[in-house]
This record gives structure tokens, C-alpha cells and sequence, in this order.
């Protein structure tokens, strides 16, 4: 199974999940984060959502973060699969999801990954609201979010 | 030397998806930007100092500082809101 996936089709957290561990008699751990689209943003209903990406950097961007989450974490095996195109609310966007030996360690891998891809991999996301389609602003809390593990964003 | 531009999310709706630019050998992204804006209209609006622009180099997030080299694909895009 490969690590990172950008595709168009929903996916399945258990079967995400359960492909992940396999046969890996050592984990003891499984943390998963799975974002989802809100209806409001901004003070603005959101009836739709177009999540635009660059293909082959967004691949390479994923598989750096994963890299990096292995020297700093004592983890297993990680999966990472985001959505691309249309998408309404409630949909699920992204997953990520870690194995380890111990929780501690799965959690912070889990977010650290979360931190990183937030500001570091090529998506962009049009949100369709009653006052037509804009752009999503980048958010300093999330670069704020990367600057705890160490990392300068420079994003927002 | 020719390097390949390419723009996403607003900057694309703008500009188009990609340009081949032709620029002095060992030029920086940075000179290319230079370049670009230099043109006016669109370019000038959009890639303007001060908008929140970030750089690719080769697919691999990059600063103005980069020096390209013949053949690079550098791309342009507003900050990243993946996630």
C-alpha cells in the first residue's frame, strides 16, 4: 500500500486502518485524525467545495513530512490520504493515520503530520457561500501550529 | 535559458495554468519574479510585492533567493490551505 494518496473517491477510515497495521504483530498504537467540511466558514455558509492541488509536489511534500515524523517518532507505519475536486459539507478531506508501539508517540506523530501538511503541502481550497466562490485564507494559527515543533511555516 | 512557470488556485485563474519564460543564465527566482512583473497588467496585480505569493522550485517550496538553471519548473501560488 502506498503511504500518501491524493485522489477524488471518499475512503474508509477501518479499512484505512486495518490495511495499515496488517500483519505488524508490534503495534500496540493506532491514532487517526480525519478532517471534514464544515457548512460555515468565515461567518458564511458553505454549500460546496473545490480542493484544488499540484500534482507530484503535493506527493513529494507528504512523503518529506512522513520522512521527518520517522526521525522524530518512534512510530510504525503511517498513511496519508487527501481528497481532491468537488466536495460538499460533511465530506471527509483528509486522513491521517499512525501506528506505534505506544500511544504517545502516535498521537503526537499524528498531529505533528497535521501541523505539517496544513501549511507545507500545495492545496488550495474555493468555498461556494451565498456570496459566491472565494478562496480560503491560510490561517496563522496554523503556522503558529507548525512553530511549536520547531518549524518556521511562513505560509500564512 | 527557459524555465517553465506554472500558477495555482487564484494566480491560475488569473495568469493561466503555465508560461515557458526565457531568462539570463543563472538568474534567480526572484529575477524571474522581477521579470514577470515587469510585464504589467495581470503579472504586475498578482504577483505584486507584498501579496502573499509563495515560490516552487522544482516542486519542492523554495525562496526568491533560488538560483534556477535551464529547464527548472518553478511554480507560483497564494499561501497553501490544505487539510
Amino acid at each position: 500500500m502506498p503511504q500518501v494518496s491524493i485522489q477524488t473517491a471518499d475512503f474508509d477510515l477501518t479499512a484505512e486502518v486495518a490495511a495499515l497495521r496488517g500483519d505488524d504483530g508490534g503495534v500496540g498504537a493506532i491514532a487517526s485524525f480525519v478532517g471534514t467540511v464544515r457548512n460555515r466558514n468565515d461567518g458564511s455558509a458553505v454549500s460546496g467545495m473545490e480542493l484544488e492541488h499540484y500534482p507530484g509536489m503535493t506527493e513529494r511534500a507528504i512523503e518529506a513530512m512522513i520522512d521527518e515524523a520517522q526521525r522524530r517518532f518512534d512510530i510504525r507505519a503511517v498513511r496519508v490520504v487527501h481528497r481532491v475536486g468537488p466536495l460538499q459539507p460533511g465530506d471527509q478531506i483528509v486522513l491521517v493515520a499512525v501506528t506505534s508501539a505506544h500511544r504517545g508517540q502516535a498521537f503526537q506523530a499524528c498531529e505533528f503530520l497535521m501541523d505539517y501538511l496544513k501549511t507545507q503541502a500545495p492545496f488550495w481550497k474555493k468555498e461556494t457561500t451565498p456570496e459566491g466562490a472565494r478562496w480560503v485564507d491560510a490561517r496563522v494559527a496554523d503556522d503558529d501550529a507548525l512553530a511549536r515543533w520547531g518549524i518556521t511555516a511562513g505560509n500564512a | 535559458m527557459k524555465v517553465q512557470v506554472r500558477y495555482f488556485a487564484a494566480l491560475r485563474e488569473a495568469l493561466g495554468p503555465a508560461e515557458a519564460v526565457e531568462l539570463a543564465a543563472g538568474s534567480t527566482l526572484g529575477a524571474l519574479r522581477d521579470a514577470l512583473l515587469a510585464r504589467g497588467g495581470r503579472h504586475a496585480e498578482v504577483l505584486a510585492r507584498g501579496r502573499a505569493v509563495r515560490c516552487a522550485l522544482d516542486q519542492t517550496m523554495a525562496d526568491e533567493s533560488a538560483t534556477l538553471r535551464d529547464g527548472a519548473e518553478v511554480a507560483f501560488f497564494p499561501p497553501v490551505t490544505g487539510g
